[in-house]
C-alpha cells in the first residue's frame, strides 16, 4: 500500500526548480514543472552521481549540472542516446501540499 | 478518431536523401500535422547515395548504407510505397497518379525526384553493357559485369567517373577513363592538382585517354568497344557514362510547374504552385542547381519549417566543398578557385611529399581552396570561407593550416586518416578515433551534433571539434557540411544568436517566455543551453527592468559558488587586484577551520579558493566572510572574474605606473557585471609583464609614457596572445576604453563566446573603430555600462547571508526519518 508523507507546500518549490528531501537512504529531489506538476527522483544522476536537484528544469526534464545528462522526470530515464536510470518515487499535490511516497529502492541505494 | 479526420495529407514523390531528410525534419517540428505517403521508384528504403562508390569498390555493403529501413517508415506512421512511380500530377484536383492509374489526393505535395545521369546521345548508347552510375541497380550491374568481363571504359573524368573507375578497378577490371578536357575533375581542381591526381591514379593502374571525344559506342548484341573523334578505338565490355547529372523535373514540367534547368523554387522551397514544394537535386534555386548532400540538407530544413507551418526560415543558397572518395587519395576542394584579376593566391607545393595546397583570397577573405595530399585543414579553410572571416592577420601562415596557427586544439597530428583506431580524439571524455568511426558507421550519424550525442566526443570543451569533423568527413567520404552556415542558438530553435539578440531589442521582448513565444521555440521551456543564454541577453539588454530568472541560471550562478564533482561547492572571496590584508587572511583561516573546509588553494587569478563547502553551509560561510569585509569573488560567473596585477611602481624597481592601483580601480568599477562568457583582466606595471596581461581577455601593459591596452587573448583551450587595441596616456582614459570595450562585447557577444572568439568573428578593426576612433560612441558605451552597474553591484553573498534572499535554495524542503 502506498504510504504518503506530507513534505511541504508546493509554493516552497520554485517553478521549473527543485528542493531536496533528506532521507536516511539519501537525498530525494522533488521537482516542480511550469504547470505545477511534481516529480520525485533520487538526487543522483545515473552517470556520475551528480545532484539532479541542482540542474536546470525544462518541460518534464532536468539537466544534470555536472555533465549535462538529461533525465526524464516521470521515468527517471536518461534521454537517448545517453543511457541510465534514476529511481523515481510517487509524488502528488493536493490543495497546495506536496506528498511523497518513498519507495524502498531508494533506501537500499 | 477526430484527429485522423482533420489531418492534412502530405505526399512525397521521391524516396531519396533530400525527401526523407525533409520528412525527418518535419516530424521533429510537427509530428502529428500530416498523414504522410512516400512514393519511391526504387525497391528499397532510403539509402545514402553518396556511399555507392564504396559499395562498388567493395568497401561497404548495401546494408551499410541504408539510412531509413522499412521499419522506420512504419514506426513513424508513414506509408511507404516503394517500387511505385508517379506518372502524373493533377494540380486541378490535387492528386498524384501512379503508373497503375491510382489517384492519391494531397493537401501539400513535396517533389524530391533527384536527378538522372546524363546519357550522351551517341550511336550505340542503348546497347546492353552501357550504363549510368546513379543507384543500387547500376552498382549491381557493374559488379556483375566485373565478374563476367574484363575491359571497362568510363566516360567522364569528374568526381563520379573517377569513383566508378576506381571501384571497377578494385573489382579487377582494366579501366580506361575517357575525359573531354585535359584536366581531371576540372570543376573542383586546378591543372596542378588534377595532374597530381592523375599521376597517383595511374600508379594504381588506371589508364587515361584525354583529351578525347567519344564518337560512338560499338557493338551489336552488346557493347564491344568505343570509337573516338580521332578515329582510334578501344575494346570495351562495359561502358559507364558518368559525365554528369541532370535534374529530374519531367513530372513537374508536365504538370505545368515553371522549370528552367530544374524546378524553380523560391527561398521557402516553394514552386510556382504554393501547395507544391520541391527539394534536392531536382530544384533550381537562385539560378543554382546542386548535386551534393550538404545543400540538400539545408534545403530540407527550410522546407520542413514551412511544411510545419512555422513560416520563417529561408534558404539563401549554399557554398559547397567536395572530397574524392577514393581510399588512399586525399583531395579537398571548396569554393571558387578560377584565377581572376581581383584574386590572390597562396600556393604551397611539395612534390616529394605529394602535397599541394592552393588558397584563393579575395578582399582579405578565403573564396576557394584546393588541397591535395594533405587535406587535414580542409574543414578549417571551409569554415573560414563560409563565415567570410577576414584572414589578413594570419595570412603569412595561412597555408600551413590551423595547427600552425595554434588554432587546432590538439597539435602534432597530421591527418585523421593516418591515426590508429586507439588514438584519443577527445581528451575530455576519452573517446578514441575507432569509437567515433564505429558510431558513425553503425548508428548512421551525419552531423557533428549526432556524434556529440552518441559518443560524447567534442561535447565538453570543444577543442577537438575540428578533429571530429575530420573523422566525420573521412568516414562518410566527404561533402558533408558539418555545421550549418548560420548556427542556431540551440536545438530548440532555428534562430541564431544574432537573430535572437536583434529581435529582443526590436520587439521589446522582456521575458524568456515572451522571446520563446515570439520566436516560436520548438520546446516548451527551452533547455539548459538556451535558457541561460536568453536570461543573459535579456539582462544585458534591459538593465534594471528585466528580473533575473534564477531557474534559468546554471547552478553556479544561482548559488554563487562553484559546484564540484561530489556536489559540494567552492567559495572564492574577492581580493581587489589580488591584494589582501592580515585580517582578511585571518578571517579566511577561521572560516576554513570553523566549517571544516578540506582544501584551501591559491588560484591562477590571485585569489584564495575554499573547496569542499557543503551547500547548506554556504550562507554561514558568506556571513563570516562578509563580516571581515569580503564580498563574492564571482569565480563562478559569466562575468567579470579577476583583475590580476603585479606590484608596479609602488614597490618594483622597474615599475613605470601604479599597476596594482589601476587593477583595483578597474575591478571596483567593473565587478558584478554579467558578460557573455567569463572576463579576466591583467595589469602589468612594465613590459616585463609579470601579471601576464597579454594572454587575458583584456590586458594593460604600463609603459613610461602611458598605458597600452590589449585584448582578445586566451590561455586555456587555446593559447593566443592579445591584440593591441590602443595606447592612452591617463588612468581615466584607460578605464574608459576598457569599460567601453567590455560593454560592446556585452551587447554583441554570443552567450559563452569568449572575447577572443568575438573579436575573431567581428574583426579587430571594427571593434577599434567603435571603441577607440569614434569617441562619442565610446562615451555612450561607457555610459550604458555605468548605468547597468547600478543594478549589478550588490553583493550576492550578503543578500543571501543576511537578507534572506533565496532562503529556500539552501535548506532542504523536509527531513524524513523513515521506519
Amino acid at each position: 500500500m502506498t504510504q504518503w508523507i506530507e513534505i511541504g507546500a508546493l509554493a516552497d518549490i520554485p517553478r521549473l526548480g527543485s528542493r531536496v528531501v533528506r532521507t536516511p537512504g539519501g537525498n530525494i529531489a522533488v521537482f516542480r514543472t511550469e504547470s505545477d506538476e511534481v516529480f520525485a527522483l533520487d538526487d543522483r544522476c545515473p552517470h556520475k552521481g551528480g545532484p539532479l536537484s541542482q540542474g536546470i528544469v525544462h518541460n518534464k526534464r532536468v539537466t544534470c549540472p555536472l555533465h549535462n545528462f538529461v533525465i526524464e522526470l516521470a521515468s527517471g530515464q536518461a534521454v537517448a542516446p545517453d543511457e541510465g536510470c534514476t529511481h523515481t518515487h510517487p509524488a502528488k499535490v493536493e490543495n497546495g501540499i506536496v506528498w511523497l511516497s518513498v519507495r524502498q529502492a531508494a533506501a537500499v541505494s | 478518431m477526430l484527429d485522423k479526420v482533420i489531418k492534412q495529407k502530405l505526399v512525397v514523390i521521391g524516396n531519396g536523401m533530400a525527401g526523407i531528410r525533409t520528412v525527418e525534419a518535419l516530424l521533429e517540428r510537427a509530428p502529428d500535422l500530416y498523414d504522410i505517403t512516400v512514393f519511391g521508384s526504387e525497391p528499397y528504403g532510403n539509402y545514402n547515395r553518396i556511399l555507392l562508390s564504396p559499395v562498388l569498390a567493395g568497401e561497404k555493403t548495401v546494408d551499410d548504407i541504408m539510412l531509413n529501413t522499412v521499419d522506420w517508415y512504419e514506426d513513424n506512421n508513414i506509408t511507404l510505397r516503394k517500387g511505385e512511380t508517379i506518372s502524373m500530377i493533377d494540380r486541378r484536383t490535387c492528386e498524384v497518379v501512379t503508373e497503375a492509374g491510382e489517384r492519391v489526393p494531397y493537401d501539400r505535395l513535396l517533389i524530391a525526384t533527384g536527378s538522372n545521369p546524363i546519357m550522351l546521345p551517341l550511336p550505340g548508347k542503348d546497347l546492353p553493357g552501357v550504363i549510368g552510375f546513379r543507384d543500387i541497380y547500376d552498382v549491381d550491374r557493374m559488379i556483375k559485369a566485373s565478374t563476367d568481363y574484363r575491359n571497362a571504359v568510363v566516360i567522364g573524368g569528374g568526381l563520379l567517373g573517377l569513383e566508378a573507375a576506381n571501384g571497377l578497378m578494385k573489382r579487377g577490371m582494366n579501366v580506361t577513363v575517357v575525359h573531354l578536357l585535359d584536366t581531371l575533375m576540372e570543376r573542383q581542381l586546378d591543372p596542378v592538382a588534377g595532374g597530381l591526381l592523375r599521376k597517383s591514379l595511374e600508379e594504381r593502374g588506371m589508364v587515361f585517354k584525354m583529351p578525347a571525344q567519344t564518337q560512338a559506342i560499338l557493338g551489336e548484341d552488346r557493347v564491344t568497344g568505343v570509337r573516338f573523334g580521332d578515329g582510334t578505338e578501344l575494346p570495351a565490355d562495359l561502358v559507364v557514362m558518368a559525365v554528369g547529372i541532370r535534374p529530374n523535373f519531367e513530372l513537374a514540367k508536365k504538370a505545368g510547374l515553371y522549370c528552367e534547368r530544374g524546378i524553380v523554387v523560391s527561398d521557402t522551397m516553394q514552386t510556382y504552385d504554393g501547395r507544391i514544394y520541391a527539394v534536392g537535386e531536382c530544384v533550381q534555386h537562385r539560378r543554382q542547381t546542386y548535386g551534393l548532400v550538404a545543400p540538400l540538407f539545408d534545403q530540407a530544413k527550410v522546407c520542413a519549417n514551412h511544411l510545419a507551418m512555422k513560416g520563417f526560415a529561408t534558404y539563401d543558397g549554399s557554398v559547397t566543398s567536395t572530397k574524392l572518395k577514393v581510399t588512399g587519395i586525399d583531395l579537398f576542394s571548396a569554393g571558387d578557385f578560377a584565377p581572376g584579376p581581383d584574386k590572390e593566391e597562396i600556393v604551397l607545393q611539395d612534390a616529394n611529399r605529394g602535397v599541394y595546397k592552393r588558397i584563393i583570397l579575395k578582399d582579405k577573405k578565403i573564396v576557394g581552396a584546393v588541397l591535395y595530399g594533405d587535406t587535414i585543414d580542409g574543414p578549417w579553410y571551409f569554415q573560414h570561407l563560409r563565415d567570410g572571416t577576414d584572414v589578413s592577420h594570419m595570412r603569412e601562415r595561412l597555408v600551413f593550416g590551423a595547427a600552425n596557427l595554434g588554432d587546432g586544439g590538439v597539435s602534432g597530428q597530421n591527418s585523421v586518416a593516418a591515426m590508429s583506431d586507439e588514438t584519443e580524439i577527445c581528451g575530455c571524455n576519452g573517446v578514441c578515433k575507432g569509437a567515433i568511426v564505429k558510431a558513425i558507421s553503425e548508428k548512421k550519424l551525419f552531423t557533428l551534433d549526432d556524434v556529440r550525442a552518441h559518443t560524447k566526443a567534442s561535447s565538453s570543451c570543444g577543442s577537438c571539434t575540428g578533429l571530429v569533423e575530420q573523422v566525420l568527413a573521412f568516414t562518410l567520404g566527404g561533402d558533408y557540411s558539418a555545421a550549418p552556415k548560420v548556427k542556431p542558438l540551440c536545438k530548440c530553435t532555428d534562430h541564431s544568436h544574432d537573430d535572437v539578440r536583434r529581435v529582443i531589442v526590436e520587439q521589446q521582448l522582456k521575458t524568456i517566455p515572451a522571446v520563446m513565444r515570439f520566436m516560436e521555440w520548438k520546446t516548451l521551456n527551452g533547455c539548459h543551453s538556451c535558457r541561460p543564454a536568453l536570461n543573459y541577453y535579456l539582462l544585458a539588454t534591459w538593465p534594471g527592468e528585466y528580473r533575473d530568472d534564477q531557474q534559468s541560471r546554471f547552478i553556479n550562478e544561482r548559488v554563487h559558488a562553484n559546484i564540484q564533482k561530489d556536489g559540494t561547492y567552492s567559495v572564492v572571496p574577492r581580493m581587489w587586484g589580488g591584494v589582501t590584508t592580515p585580517s582578511e587572511l585571518r578571517a579566511i583561516a577561521d572560516v576554513a577551520e570553523k566549517f571544516n573546509i578540506p582544501t584551501v588553494k591559491v588560484t591562477g587569478g590571485q585569489r584564495i579558493d575554499l573547496l569542499g563547502v557543503k551547500k547548506e553551509d554556504l550562507p554561514a560561510v558568506w556571513a563570516d566572510l562578509n563580516d571581515a569585509g569580503m564580498v563574492s569573488g564571482h569565480a563562478y560567473a559569466k562575468g567579470l572574474r579577476t583583475v590580476k596585477t603585479c606590484v608596479g611602481s609602488e614597490w618594483c624597481r622597474f615599475g613605470t605606473q601604479d599597476s596594482t592601483g589601476l587593477g583595483v580601480k578597474l575591478e571596483k568599477f567593473m565587478w558584478g557585471s554579467w558578460t557573455p562568457a567569463k572576463v579576466k583582466l591583467g595589469v602589468s606595471g612594465c613590459p616585463r609583464n609579470c601579471a601576464e596581461a597579454t594572454c587575458k581577455d583584456v590586458g594593460v601593459v604600463c609603459v613610461d609614457s602611458g598605458y597600452e591596452i590589449h585584448f582578445a587573448g586566451a590561455a586555456g583551450l587555446h593559447i593566443k596572445g592579445t591584440e593591441f587595441l590602443t595606447k592612452v596616456e591617463t588612468e581615466d582614459e584607460c578605464l574608459e576604453v576598457i569599460v567601453a570595450l567590455t560593454q560592446l562585447y556585452r551587447e554583441e557577444g554570443w552567450y559563452l563566446e569568449r572575447m577572443y572568439k568575438w573579436c575573431d568573428r567581428v574583426g579587430l578593426e571594427q571593434i577599434r573603430k567603435r571603441v577607440v576612433d569614434d569617441v562619442a560612441n565610446r562615451k555612450a558605451l561607457f555610459a550604458r555600462f555605468a548605468y547597468s552597474q547600478q543594478f549589478a553591484q550588490t553583493d550576492p553573498w550578503a543578500e543571501r547571508a543576511s537578507h534572506g534572499v533565496d532562503r529556500n535554495e539552501f535548506a532542504p524542503l523536509a527531513e524524513l526519518e523513515l521506519a
